[in-house]
């Protein structure tokens, strides 16, 4: 099927498969391999990118789905060269160690500071509660996000003590 | 002073967060094929033909093999990292579900997918091995007919049985319990792969592949393939965690291999989920029974444990040849003892192989999780306080160096301290009264305890081996003419942040920033020899190499200064990172000014050719022993049995940390793994061996949901013979927490009577807990 698809701002146009997932379309056509496929069922969201402006989980969209529309991917985060906050922040508050969950985290918590600017650490954790995260026990991503929304990135506790 | 340690940001971050990380799914080569992988419905069953013909016939297929096929290249087997041997495709029987049967491969990854469905198999089911426990029973099934011991995988003991046994015989208290460690997985949210290209003129194999240790995994290749080994480069890529999954060999990459060498074009295989979940690695299942001995007044005096391991289809397990339960007879943990013996056999069931994966460090979280649940079993027995318990029998400061009853040597520690900290941050004894406040208006609040003895860091050359190949890692330090370095090092990152610690190490060393210092690893083409980076080992052993690569290029430029100066090397001496002459610390030089003149025409002195570059290989002389004290506070719905952690205080204690930043984001890692093992996650098959986990929709991962805030705190005890001081961290948190959750859990439920339940305490084995019936370990799916 002939699909015509806004990617990061450039449009494309492909023939591909009805069968195709939008994961397989970004990763293998376009050679946009930010997102990452993790489980095949929905459950890690390592693949999350925007279908306009709706965080998706691409391994579970056909590609023909998104002829239309617009998608946003992790490689159209930063403008012109300048990262996004959230980037700046899950760097700064150690959010990220394989960095294979990042993006779909970092889609996620874009959008969610786009729809709430100042959500509490609870709402952030309800934001990606459908994403998985191996390394961080999620403590640093909900510091990071606090601290590109504005706070200093500490998740209700004084984080640590000496003796 | 450390002046280039502390909390600075990963030099990993810049190009994870953007998207351009460089895993091995996101590498694609020019005219690359992609390969798909049949596996057997079945657990166990005589293979009586495979028929890849009308797969062949797919317009999109270009080569599909059957083991028939690798056995004329003598590919059919593979040796396993324990020495055993593993199928790469099954040639007579299947032994597990999900083992590899065909290899197709195609021309894009839905057409080699599809082509698998062409592939005919003709089974013949034969009973299934399941329960390890009837492994050994006359009339089991027999998994390995090429082995002449049945179903036995191996007999091992440690300690002293007489004088555990006498120990036993005098105490006061004897307590002991069955206890299951269920099978679980690392799943590394990055599955498994490899891309191989065979360069069919040079006769050069270069595997692109997920591999924790791309020199061990090269050697490896040389003996399976017959390739000479300088001809095979292994490049292991950005890892999307790896946690132990990714120390074996696969037969996945073996059928890239052989496709790359048979097509003569690329071959990318990727595992999808459920194969991950259903082929390789899992971790744990140990079976245990454990006895702790003790007086009326609390003093323990002796431990002693008997385990049956389910090691699967094949002894894959992934740690020191001479140590077949792996370091489990550490099970005597922190405290002291009179005698300790232990008992492990090990056997072989119709499930996938593995066992040693999952940040375990190699069995020490099956040991630490024993010891932990007896003694607070113990305690309940005695009516004494947990924490009490403990702190009467820990091990005192002033014992260190301490040798323990099963023959490890704790290198330093300061337990007392740990544990009065954790007790300190948790405010246990407001706790406690809490406790009792919310049992008297019927709420079930558990607050459970571990401390825990790591010992990472493998291994001492002479003791240490996999395959034969001494676990002892090399570092290759080159300094620019300019000043600027690079570090070559043989293990490789998965998360851990290696490009930014070692860098750190080596730039406090050369008194340089980190920036100035890159670290290279993953390429064998391009690094020293080594083992890799599992059981804890990374910091411990490679760092220490590059800390002493470091100090050479400083000896070095030691010489080189002296020759600036005009003066004797004994004239000058390091301080705030530059070479001064002795009583005028303004004449200085710096090591770039020093790497320089190194480059430079100026007459060297003896034993300088030029350069500054130092190589070194690191020898551990013994394991790092760091340790912690872990509070768990839960609260238990006794209507629908779901567990709540409200709080986790941790206080760890690794030695020297490099860069704290990092180290607690390995805590924080392995807080949530005790969380979900202890909670959620397991590895289980009903009785004809189908897994009933090859899902994340089955096997649950904790979320965001369920893993709290932790409260952590530090002491800093150095180890007396690591370079700068430093003990692993990687894995300490899980090894530590399952016991505390574990141990909450039951005391929230005591005052229904529960004594222990076995992991992994979903709601409906909760619930069964209340209700006086025994846990089900297959009840993981709630």
């Amino acid at each position: 099927m002939k699909i015509s698809v806004t990617v990061n701002g450039t449009d494309h146009q492909r023939d591909v498969e009805p069968r195709l997932l939008l994961i397989h379309f970004l990763r293998d056509e376009l050679r946009l391999t930010g997102a990452h496929w993790g489980c095949d069922t929905s459950n890690c969201g390592a693949c999350v990118v925007w279908l306009d402006e709706t965080p998706v989980k691409s391994c579970t969209v056909l590609a023909v789905m998104a002829d239309g529309h617009r998608v946003t991917t992790i490689e159209g985060l930063a403008r012109g060269g300048v990262l996004d906050p959230v980037q700046d922040a899950f760097a700064a508050c150690h959010g990220l160690q394989c960095g294979f969950c990042t993006p779909g985290m970092i889609m996620t918590a874009r959008w969610l500071l786009d729809h709430n600017p100042d959500p509490s650490a609870a709402e952030i954790r309800e934001a990606i509660s459908g994403q998985v995260c191996r390394c961080t026990g999620y403590e640093n991503i909900v510091r990071s996000v606090l601290r590109a929304a504005g706070h200093d990135g500490n998740d209700g506790n004084d984080g640590g003590a000496s003796g | 002073m450390n002046h280039a340690y502390g909390p600075v940001p990963r030099k990993e971050d810049a190009r994870l967060l953007r998207g351009q990380g460089t895993f091995i799914d996101d590498i694609a080569l020019p005219g690359m094929l992609h390969g798909a992988i049949l596996r057997s419905p079945l657990a166990h069953a005589r293979i009586v033909s495979v028929d890849v013909s009308a797969a062949l016939a797919h317009p999109m297929v270009v080569a599909a093999f059957t083991g028939a096929d690798l056995a004329e290249r003598g590919m059919a087997w593979m040796p396993t990292v324990f020495g055993d041997v593993q199928a790469v495709l099954a040639t007579d029987k299947v032994r597990f579900q999900g083992q590899e049967v065909a290899f197709v491969v195609a021309t894009d990854r839905y057409a080699a997918r599809d082509a698998l469905e062409l592939i005919a198999v003709d089974y013949e089911p034969l009973p299934p091995l399941i329960d390890a426990l009837t492994a050994l029973d006359p009339g089991a099934p027999v998994v390995r007919e090429d082995l002449p011991g049945g179903n036995r995988v191996f007999d091992w003991s440690a300690g002293d049985k007489a004088a555990t046994d006498a120990a036993f015989a005098a105490a006061d208290v004897v307590v002991g319990c069955d206890m299951i460690y269920p099978r679980s997985h690392p799943a590394p949210l990055e599955t498994c792969g490899a891309i191989a290209e065979y360069d069919t003129t040079g006769g050069r194999l270069t595997l692109h592949a997920t591999s924790q240790a791309p020199h061990a995994h090269r050697t490896m290749y040389a003996a399976i393939t017959g390739l000479p080994e300088h001809k095979i480069r292994v490049v292991s890529p950005d890892l999307g965690g790896g946690f132990g999954a990714k120390v074996p060999i696969y037969p996945g990459y073996l059928c890239a291999i052989a496709a790359a060498m048979v097509t003569g074009r690329p071959v990318k295989w990727v595992e999808d989920r459920s194969e991950s979940l259903m082929s390789t690695t899992f971790a744990r299942d140990y079976h245990m029974h454990g006895e702790i001995a003790a007086t009326a007044d609390g003093t323990i005096l002796a431990l002693r444990a008997r385990v049956l391991a389910d090691h699967g289809a094949f002894n894959a397990a992934a740690q020191p040849s001479k140590f077949p339960a792996g370091f489990f007879h550490i099970f005597t943990g922190s405290y002291q003892l009179r005698a300790a013996h232990c008992e492990v056999t090990g056997v072989f069931t119709n499930k996938a192989p593995g066992g040693v994966a999952y940040s375990c460090s190699f069995r020490i979280t099956e040991a630490v999780y024993l010891v932990e649940r007896l003694t607070d079993m113990l305690a309940r027995e005695l009516g004494m306080d947990p924490a009490e318990l403990r702190m009467r029998n820990l091990l005192r400061p002033e014992q260190f160096p301490y040798t323990g009853p099963t023959g490890w040597e704790y290198d330093s520690g300061d337990y007392p301290r740990a544990l009065r900290l954790a007790l300190d941050m948790a405010g246990y004894d407001e706790l406690r009264r809490e406790q009792a406040e919310r049992r008297a208006r019927g709420e079930y609040m558990g607050i459970g305890l571990s401390f825990f003895t790591e010992g990472v860091g493998a291994g001492p050359r002479g003791q240490m081996d996999i395959l034969g190949l001494a676990m002892t890692d090399g570092a290759d330090l080159r300094v620019h003419p300019t000043g600027k370095a690079v570090l070559a090092v043989s293990v490789q990152t998965q998360g851990q942040g290696h490009e930014t610690t070692f860098a750190q190490l080596v730039a406090h060393e050369l008194g340089l920033s980190p920036d100035d210092v890159d670290v290279v690893h993953g390429d064998t083409d391009r690094t020293p020899f080594g083992l890799g980076t599992y059981g804890s080992r990374s910091t411990p052993v490679s760092g220490a190499a590059a800390v002493v690569a470091a100090r050479r290029v400083r000896e070095r430029a030691r010489l080189v200064a002296a020759a600036m100066f005009e003066v004797a090397p004994d004239d000058l001496e390091w301080l705030d990172g530059k070479w001064r002459v002795r009583g005028d610390p303004d004449q200085a030089f710096g090591i770039a000014e020093i790497a320089k003149a190194a480059h430079s025409p100026l007459e060297l002195p003896a034993g300088v050719e030029g350069h500054l570059d130092a190589s070194a290989v690191y020898n551990p002389p013994n394991l790092t022993f760091p340790f912690g004290a872990y509070i768990c506070v839960t609260d238990v719905d006794p209507g629908t049995g779901e567990v709540t952690v409200r709080r986790f205080i941790a206080v760890d204690d690794c030695g020297v940390r490099i860069n704290p930043m990092i180290v607690e984001g390995q805590v924080h890692r392995g807080l949530a793994d005790g969380i979900g093992i202890a909670l959620m996650q397991a590895i289980v098959f009903d009785d004809t061996g189908n897994c009933l986990a090859g899902s994340f929709m089955d096997y649950l991962l904790p979320t965001s949901l369920e893993c709290p805030s932790p409260e952590l705190g530090e002491t800093v005890t150095p180890s007396p013979h690591h370079p700068v001081g430093a003990k692993g961290i990687g894995e300490s948190a899980t090894v530590g927490s399952p016991a505390a959750v574990v141990n909450s859990v039951v005391d929230a439920l005591a005052p229904f009577g529960v004594v222990h339940a076995d992991m992994p305490l979903t709601p409906a084995n909760v619930w069964r807990a209340i209700q006086g019936r025994p846990v089900r370990t297959d009840l993981a799916i709630s």
